[in-house]
């Protein structure tokens, strides 16, 4: 049984609608309350001498199904409303968030801001420069759904879930886990600029893993090979038109996704693992696929390219970066090929960092951060623009809650499609000896960003041209600089699509954010990989 | 209302409150409750601040097999009326679990009167920014960058279930952590400690090893990939460590997908490690101190998982155990590794030659057959060579296994808490570092 058989035999029309746990209340759809009460804890921060403030009031709903071969083991919804209230008093930033979302609630929050913020001001050595900006007034925007996951029958859910499983099952997988996280987060902004920003976001978050197990081979893995995206429900209708078959025939995924499908082709995929080749140790010429590749333009480009890293404010925790503000200077920094175009984004619709305006209260927008292969450009929030230079502040914050701080966090980043229409067909054609991967696997990088080591879920050899048969046990390990200036190919638009995560993870204490990152197929030449398989113990 | 403060007493009132709006056949509801104040540095100066301070109710409710959850952060009648609908509609709505497992009915939780401290509790914004700048001043003496963090919090836990299960656990926490880089961006250190009683939190200590580390790292020495012996420092040590506790799940193995997968059964009672090497966990350990129950309701006890290198136990849920007619345990909340007498300096002394692992960094699975992970090196990597570190050595990638590396324990020194374990500094004869990292 197919996905859409499955479907069209769970009578999902007469399934009962789930309410969101907050449906019901009036917190759902809180309107004019939220302006007052951010307008009392902004009074209160200007009372307290704050030069800034602002408030973010959210209400943050998650749903989860989970489970493993043909059962649903978790079904969970939770609520989160609260406030958090940052102010600049001295020069000095304090913050404070409360579960208490009333007028006292927000106006204590203020003050204990204030309190954190004038205790803080006695280890300042340099006061905080923010870049200035225009208040908006009232204004909104919210991701395009055109199915809200959260208005739907969690019954049909939980049975397209089932129906995952039993694919992967039934096409000769030994076990399978799945799960499907779904967020809403209504946020409200509004500061001493006179902006008051009402946004709605939702994602999706799709997945799963299958093993096969053989009493003689061992065992062998394959996970999803598409990832989450800022859409509804229509991003699992699986339209066939958005199946792509790569030139090694694995079936990946573009505006949307057949989770069914995929679990299908992963068993037969684990099961040809099983025996595949091992990688010959050694240098080779790396064609990579977009469900590969998002993750290594995630650690090695958006990360460095992150001001906060480049100064050193990450030293503790997430690492600085091997890029200076004198490489930026100088104009020269050849951070890639001359193929190689990285554009940074947040209106890209679809994408996880898709916003109408960033914590800090700025528009988002595009800018170039690699042009021909130079790097022109960074990340940077607000409070750090003015090291920039820059004569509009980029929109590079976000919270991932009420309660935790906005800073600098990454915006979509992309490569930039290959100027003409090359197809990875063409692209495999003229490779002589070199391997295609699809699907993100193990990551690792250095705190700096030098030093990376990429494994995937599906690799093929490629030898004179055509696609020989499937390899295990391959990772390939580059510098950034050195791996980024060997990209001798990338294909066309045709073939542009994204990847991305839920949950990069950053800063102290650690917030996750959602970021996307879209490419084409692309071709990198001479790196290094390794044979990963060990004895077992 | 906040549920931070809740007494024993007063958390049974709410938790007994929100389970009478129950229709279920079985309801569990929980509370977490946390206050939490930071104070963050970079480059010598506060970079950001903040407290906060939130509660979460999550119900769970029960029908025959189907069972779904709910939460939410407001604690008033209305919203956990609501809450406990929500966790029923869609307990309904979800389908039957073929793993289901009767609800446990009462407990006996150890109590752990360590996870307390009342002067972690009561810390101000203007202790923490006391806590905080002695490392600030150490790193302007020595021409150094700090970049540090400082957090406290105070939880309250409690359960109560309609089969009668109760309990209730407050714990406080505070750590800190600190990176020193030279100004001239050519030596980095760091050393991190954490305490559930601050008293004992020595962060101006830590504060000074890492500058010490910061400034001996400016002088590198190219230093090629490899297998050498490593010192792992407690810090580098509790990373690898914590991945095996975590790989020793009875099921994945008996299904044939675990490094302890073995063909007619577990290698339980196999010597699969070196002799020196020994995990515990104890919930009440002064020292460590860990929660009363497991996530499922399940009271934590003292267990030995590996014994003199011997495999002794495997964790698993309660519906494993049924299924294959053994007890095992929940995974622990916190571990101990047994270690030898002396100081990670007289573990040095010891030490004809071997590479000295301050951190590591950004450690990722690999292989699951063989529990191989890659990862890198960071802030103050070193050689010995006869007793003493002669040297600072460039930062490595490695690709090794926590299974293989334990199969060769040379020497151990005292075991210290490190990231909420207790482990000591360890010798080991075999490493693998796969390539060098530029980083600094």
């Amino acid at each position: 049984m197919d996905r859409r058989t499955f479907v069209a035999h769970t009578g999902l029309a007469a399934g009962a609608l789930w309410l969101p746990v907050a449906a019901a209340s009036h917190r759902r759809d809180p309107g004019a309350d939220r302006k007052s009460l951010a307008d009392a804890a902004l009074n209160a921060a200007r009372q307290g001498g704050a030069s800034y403030a602002d408030v973010r009031i959210s209400l943050y709903l998650t749903q989860s199904l989970g489970g493993r071969e043909r059962a649903i083991q978790t079904v969970s919804g939770a609520e989160s409303y609260g406030a958090g209230v940052r102010v600049l008093v001295g020069g000095a930033w304090g913050f404070a968030a409360t579960a208490d979302v009333t007028t006292d609630g927000l106006v204590g929050a203020a003050r204990q801001a204030v309190a954190v913020a004038r205790a803080n001001a006695a280890l300042q050595s340099e006061p905080v420069q923010l870049a200035p900006t225009r208040g908006y007034g009232e204004v909104t925007w919210r991701t395009p759904v055109r199915r809200d996951p959260f208005a739907m029958p969690v019954k049909e859910k939980a049975e397209y879930l089932v129906s995952v499983g039993d694919a992967a099952l039934s096409a000769g997988a030994s076990f399978v886990s799945f799960d499907l996280d779904q967020v809403s987060d209504q946020k409200y902004f509004a500061s001493t600029d006179g902006s008051y920003i009402d946004q709605a976001f939702t994602r999706i978050n799709p997945g799963f893993s299958v093993t096969v197990v053989d009493r003689e081979k061992g065992f062998a893995e394959r996970a999803n090979l598409a990832r989450p995206v800022a859409m509804g429900w229509e991003y699992l209708e699986g339209r066939e038109q958005d199946g792509i078959v790569t030139p090694a025939g694995t079936l990946v995924w573009g505006a949307s996704y057949d989770m069914v499908a995929d679990a299908r082709r992963a068993a037969a995929d684990a099961k040809e693992k099983l025996s595949a080749k091992g990688v010959e140790a050694g240098t080779w010429d790396l064609v990579l696929d977009p469900s590969h590749l998002w993750l290594t333009i995630h650690e090695s480009v958006g990360h460095p390219l992150e001001l906060d890293r480049v100064l050193g404010y990450e030293a503790n925790y997430a690492g600085t970066s091997f890029i200076t503000l004198d490489k930026l200077k100088s104009r020269a920094f050849q951070y890639g090929s001359p193929l190689v175009n990285f554009v940074a984004d947040r209106t890209q619709p679809g994408s996880l960092a898709a916003a109408g305006w960033d914590d800090d209260g700025i528009r988002t927008g595009q800018w170039h951060l690699v042009k021909d292969g130079v790097l022109v450009n960074l990340e940077a929030a607000r409070d750090q623009a003015h090291i920039l230079g820059l004569e509009a502040p980029q929109a590079s914050s976000f919270a991932e809650s009420w309660r935790d701080v906005a800073f600098q966090r990454m915006p979509n980043v992309s490569l930039q499609p290959g100027k003409g229409s090359l197809t990875p067909a063409q692209m495999v054609a003229g490779v002589e000896r070199g391997i295609l991967i699809s699907g993100d696997g193990s990551y690792s990088i250095d705190q700096q960003r030098y030093n990376f080591q990429f494994g995937g879920q599906v690799f093929h050899e490629i030898r004179n041209g055509k696609v020989v048969g499937m390899l295990k046990d391959v990772a390939y390990q580059a510098n950034t600089q050195a791996f980024w200036n060997k990209v001798t190919g990338i294909c066309g638009k045709k073939d542009y699509r994204l990847g991305g995560s839920f949950y990069d993870g950053k800063g102290q204490p650690s917030q996750v954010s959602p970021v996307s990152h879209g490419c084409c197929t692309t071709r990198v030449d001479g790196v290094t990989v390794l044979n990963t398989a060990r004895r077992t113990a | 209302m906040s549920a931070i403060d809740l007494s024993e007493a007063e958390a049974r009132a709410l938790l007994q409150r929100t389970l009478k709006h129950s229709r279920a056949e079985h309801c569990e509801v929980s509370l977490r409750a946390s206050a939490r104040g930071n104070v963050r540095t970079a480059r010598n100066a506060v970079s950001t601040a903040g407290l906060n301070e939130d509660h979460v109710i999550t119900v769970t409710s029960r029908f025959g097999r189907r069972s779904a959850s709910a939460s939410g952060n407001q604690l008033d009648d209305r919203t956990l009326e609501r809450t406990v609908r929500a966790a029923e509609e869609l307990a309904r709505l979800a389908p039957e679990d073929p793993e289901w497992v009767a609800p446990l009915g009462p407990q006996t939780y150890t109590a752990v009167p360590a996870a307390w401290s009342d002067a972690t509790a009561r810390l101000s914004p203007a202790d923490r920014v006391g806590l905080t700048a002695p490392g600030l001043a150490t790193a302007k003496e020595r021409g150094c960058l700090a970049a540090s963090y400082l957090e406290d919090n105070r939880s309250v836990q409690a359960r109560l279930s309609s089969t009668g299960l109760f309990g209730y656990h407050r714990s406080t926490a505070a750590e800190y952590s600190v990176t020193m880089r030279t100004t001239d961006d050519t030596g980095s250190g760091s050393a991190a400690v954490d305490q559930n009683d601050v008293t004992r939190l020595d962060a101006a200590a830590a504060a000074r090893v890492a500058t010490e580390k910061a400034v001996a790292s400016r002088e590198r020495h190219e230093l090629a990939p490899g297998t050498y012996p490593v010192i792992l420092e407690p810090l580098a040590a509790a990373e690898l460590v914590s991945l095996l506790m975590f790989a020793l799940g009875a099921r994945s193995a008996d299904e044939g997908r675990s490094p302890f997968s073995k063909s007619g059964g577990t290698p339980i009672g196999e010597a699969l490690f070196s002799d020196a090497v020994s995990l515990r966990s104890e919930p009440a350990d002064p020292d460590v101190p860990g929660t009363p129950w497991a996530s499922d309701g399940r009271p934590h006890a003292a267990q030995t998982w590996i014994e003199h290198g011997v495999l002794r136990t495997l964790h698993g849920s309660r519906y494993w155990s049924g299924k294959k007619g053994v007890e095992l345990p929940p995974p622990p909340s916190r571990y101990r590794m047994d270690g030898g007498r002396g100081t990670l300096e007289e573990l040095i002394e010891g030490t004809e030659r071997a590479v000295l692992v301050t951190r590591l960094w950004y450690i990722r699975s690999v292989d699951p057959r063989t529990l191989l992970h890659t990862g890198l090196t960071r802030d103050g990597t070193f050689l010995v060579e006869n007793g003493r570190i002669v040297h600072a050595v460039n930062n490595f990638r490695f690709n090794e296994s926590p299974i293989a590396m334990l199969q060769d324990v040379q020497a151990l020194s005292a075991p210290v808490r490190a990231d909420g374990s207790m482990l000591p500094a360890m010798r080991l004869g075999k490493f693998t570092f796969t390539s060098v990292s530029d980083a600094v």
